[in-house]
């Protein structure tokens, strides 16, 4: 993992003959407890341990809930209404299974805001942005398909539509449609395979979060100045300085969650995913889970049904490429005011968005979506890199992290200390 | 966390909340004013300390067993729910009585058959383990029976409806108003969203419930054309299959409560959202607990973030 | 000098004090959130429900056997002739590998009822039907490993330890049996 010279050494006997084996308490020393992290990092990089625990929380419930649940199309809703009645505290397990889904997606979205924030995503981070990108998009086909077990309304016309959105394709879409639902319409089979793949997802989600935390620990974390380390000053070991940071925001975390699950388990569900799912009548007003609204919007922005299907994934991939989007030096947007003000009309146009996901789409509503919508893009495809050429600081940097925590930087600026040389 | 940090994570968390609060779904109503509207009623399970009141679900049990049954079951449920803990909480003896006279289909007999020799579904004794089930012997008789109307199964009916929506948002007269009156919208469903986790809301089919039950008019208000079927105010659309079931009078309770619709809409509404969620005493009072051990660990936990860090500059 | 050494100690302490309590208490909810997470292995409440069935008896003749699912297991219903009932009676229990009188195992002598299921490994013993291979003895023969039970189900050969088991049963009436 990470390039920084080991300084475990085993303490008894044993542990050096397993050392000389299989490194695994040296690899957990070096990475987890004397990993050296700048050590001006605020609760918003708390987020990392809070989603390690809830990807924790959703495998073990996950893993409960399917020793009760029965992927048939005539058993599945009856089967989940059994683990909330009858299953020894299942209805425990299925609320926190539910409501740590939106959980999951609450701290990814906190995640992701921060890391185009602080520039997160610039070199030499670009890898550990896409992976993260990955995990991001196997995150909502998780929770996609995991909607669509219950069995109820939402699920079957939301499984419907989103599988209809490959049906835009020119040429194959049907026959991309029909492999998916193994049918021809969303039935048995479908229901069946997205168990399966709701099971698959979260192994690969595994595999790609350990990738994550590997690339996170070549390059070591970003910072809220955004400036690289440049001496040990600047960092601390992980543990215990961020093991207890990360695990009291988790706590804290996990007191509103806990909320969630023991008094609003239904808050953020559908009531039509209460009646049983019905193929010949669609609910009046579908809307999908919470955290695909803004993306949703941007669907029926579009007045075509491929431009829709396109503008849709093309909103994802625009944040994917953002480390070329935005190829300005400085990383914090803490120096670039400009950059700022534009990002922060990105978040609340984001939340709008998500909004009008799910209001109607009729009348005004599409309206304020299109241009919402455009907005979206702008911002990526020409805001963002035409300040990335355009903008300097206008703000004299602190020379280092450590610099920076010790506030004298604007009181003793120092001539090469300018934001070109300081990254 | 400075001062600045703080407005800014409540600023991102207000924002979430109300990307949660899009959970409502919204449907309109015909503009028929207050009178459409689903107001919330109080609850004895509402809020971190609620629970169900054993006597009211017995009524409401009484009332779903003497009128709605005529039509609806109940099949995700059993007779002996209705003896267990956190529920109406029956004795044995009482749900005995209550089932001698019920039946259910029979298992095939020695010969294999289910049906008698006239065509007729050979029957037996129902046992407190048999489902609640309706009436009819498949979907096909009951909508037969009710003019082609399928009576829904109450199992979850308290948790399969929410508030809909009265009156749309007609949209800013005028162009350039549109963003105001949308930030409006969108402030206001924020507020709302605060408002239903300041009050734990979950009882928005409860409320719809008990709204269906009273919303029934004595004469179908003029301009309304609902055909055959029967006139609401809330029911979304405003012509329901389901003619009023309940009014004044309708069943003569055990425990001597006054036998009003109100009373008669409140209890059944009750049992709906124990039949939908019977295990919410147990979820309530285990959460109370959860939340007091969390709220402290989360202090120990600030206290140790802060010893370890004092000293460090960061 | 002494008092900062004290006082630092004293922060020491408190400190360390603050780390335990919080370990400590932490431990505490691990521990207690570990129960659920097992506890839902464990039958729920719709197979408990179903921990006692009512059996009618009344078609079963002398000489016939019959065998019903409870809890997930064969019953054994046996409705024993006099010769039965009396071989069953007259053996020396003092021979037995696991010393029972018939009278211990039955309410009515006429009614053998008993768990199918060979307590050796688990298979279900032939004898509940006229043609089957009843063993040595009789009664019931498990066709795995070779276990001969007699006329009251007890073992009387191979490798079984104990006789098939009695659940627990009770006559509602003369022609109903509740078992469990």
């Amino acid at each position: 993992m990470g390039h920084h010279e080991s300084n475990y050494e085993p303490k008894w006997g044993i542990a050096k003959w397993f050392d000389e084996r299989l490194p695994v308490a040296r690899m957990v020393s070096d990475q987890f407890i004397v990993f050296p992290t700048p050590r001006n990092l605020n609760y918003w990089w708390t987020m990392g341990m809070v989603l390690f625990f809830f990807l924790i929380i959703q495998l073990i419930t996950g893993i409960i809930l399917a020793m009760h649940y029965i992927p048939h199309a005539d058993m599945a809703f009856n089967s989940v209404e059994h683990i909330m009645r009858d299953v020894n505290w299942g209805w425990l397990m299925r609320n926190m299974h539910s409501n740590g889904a939106s959980f999951f997606f609450i701290a990814v979205y906190i995640h992701i805001l921060r890391g185009m924030y602080y520039g997160s995503y610039k070199a030499p981070r670009e890898v550990l942005w896409l992976v993260g990108i990955v995990i991001y998009i196997l995150m909502m086909a998780a929770a996609f398909m995991g909607y669509v077990l219950p069995w109820g309304q939402m699920s079957f016309w939301g499984a419907t539509v989103i599988t209809n959105l490959f049906s835009a394709i020119p040429l194959v879409g049907d026959s991309i449609t029909q492999f998916l639902w193994g049918a021809y319409a969303v039935s048995q089979p479908t229901l069946n395979r997205f168990f399966s793949l709701h099971y698959l997802v979260p192994m690969l989600l595994v595999a790609f979060v350990f990738i994550h935390v590997w690339a996170l620990h070549v390059v070591g974390s970003n910072n809220p100045e955004g400036l690289s380390v440049k001496s040990s000053d600047d960092t601390l070991p992980f543990h215990p300085y961020f093991t207890m940071k990360d695990m009291y925001m988790s706590v804290v975390f996990l007191t509103v969650y806990a909320f969630f699950v023991f008094y609003m388990s239904n808050y953020m569900g559908h009531p039509d995913n209460f009646i049983r799912a019905n193929p010949l009548v669609t609910p009046a007003h579908i809307v999908p889970e919470w955290y695909f609204l803004p993306f949703y919007a941007v669907l029926r922005a579009i007045p075509d049904k491929l431009g829709g299907v396109v503008a849709m994934f093309g909103a994802i991939m625009v944040v994917a490429v953002l480390p070329w989007l935005d190829r300005n030096p400085i990383r914090s947007l803490r120096y670039r005011p400009k950059a700022r003000f534009f990002f922060i009309v990105f978040v609340v146009v984001a939340m709008l968005l998500g909004f009008l996901g799910a209001k109607p789409a009729e009348g005004w509503y599409v309206t304020a979506s299109r241009i919402l919508t455009a907005y979206w893009f702008i911002y990526f495809l020409v805001i963002v890199p035409l300040l990335s050429k355009m903008e300097t600081t206008n703000r004299r940097m602190p020379g280092s992290i450590t610099d920076a925590v010790l506030g004298d930087h604007g009181k003793l600026p120092k001539d090469a200390q300018t934001a070109s040389s300081g990254q | 966390m400075s001062v600045k940090n703080t407005l800014a994570s409540f600023a991102v968390a207000l924002t979430v909340l109300g990307g949660i609060g899009t959970a409502g779904a919204a449907q309109k109503t015909g503009d028929y004013g207050d009178k459409a509207h689903v107001e919330r009623q109080s609850w004895s399970f509402s809020g971190l300390l609620g629970s169900y009141d054993k006597a009211q679900l017995k009524r409401g049990f009484q009332v779903y067993n003497e009128v709605c049954t005529a039509c609806h079951g109940m099949n995700l449920l059993s007779w002996r729910n209705l003896m267990e803990e956190g529920g109406p909480e029956f004795t044995k003896a009482e749900l005995e009585a209550i089932i001698a006279d019920k039946e259910v289909p029979a298992d095939p007999n020695d010969e294999g058959l289910t049906h008698g020799d006239d065509g007729s579904r050979l029957m037996r004794k129902a046992f407190l383990t048999d489902r609640i089930l309706a009436p009819y012997a498949n979907d096909k008789a009951a909508m037969a029976a009710n003019g082609g109307a399928l009576p829904p199964d109450l199992s979850v009916m308290a948790k399969a409806r929410g508030i809909p929506h009265v009156a749309g948002n007609a949209g800013p007269s005028v162009w350039y108003k549109a963003p105001f009156v949308g930030l409006m919208e969108y402030g206001s469903w924020i507020a709302g969203t605060l408002r239903d986790i300041g009050t734990q809301y979950q009882e928005a089919g409860a409320d719809y419930i008990y709204a269906l039950m009273v919303s029934y008019p004595e004469e179908t208000p003029a301009g309304a054309d609902v055909g055959d079927r029967s006139f609401n105010y809330v029911f979304p659309g405003n012509a329901i299959s389901m003619g009023a079931p309940i009014a004044d009078e309708a069943v003569e309770y055990a425990d001597g409560t006054k036998p009003t619709l109100d009373q008669h809409a409140r209890d059944i509404a009750a049992l709906m959202m124990w039949a939908a969620e019977p295990h919410l005493n147990a979820r309530k009072s285990l959460g109370l607990k959860v939340l007091i051990y969390l709220i402290i660990l989360s202090g120990l936990m600030y206290a140790v973030k802060r010893t370890i860090w004092a000293g460090v500059k960061h | 000098m002494t008092a900062t050494m004290d006082e630092q100690q004293e922060g020491t302490s408190r400190r360390n004090f603050l780390y335990i309590g919080t370990g400590a208490f932490a431990s505490v909810g691990v521990a207690s959130v570990i129960w659920p997470f097992v506890d839902q292995m464990n039958p729920d409440a719709s197979q408990k429900a179903l921990a006692s069935i009512e059996v009618d008896i009344a078609p079963v003749a002398v000489g016939q056997a019959i065998t019903v699912l409870w809890r997930g297991k064969p019953v054994f219903l046996r409705h024993r002739g006099a010769a039965e009932i009396e071989e069953a009676g007259k053996v020396d229990i003092g021979d037995l590998k696991d010393p029972q009188t018939d009278a211990e195992r039955t309410k009515k002598p006429a009614w053998l009822i008993m768990v199918g299921i060979c307590t050796h490994l688990g298979c279900v013993p032939n004898g509940q039907k006229s043609g089957d291979v009843k063993g040595d003895y009789n009664g019931w023969f498990c066709p795995c490993h070779g276990s001969h039970y007699d006329t009251s189900g007890r073992i009387r050969k191979g490798p079984a330890p104990l006789n098939l088991e009695v659940p627990e049963y009770s006559f509602l009436s003369d022609t109903k049996v509740k078992i469990g």
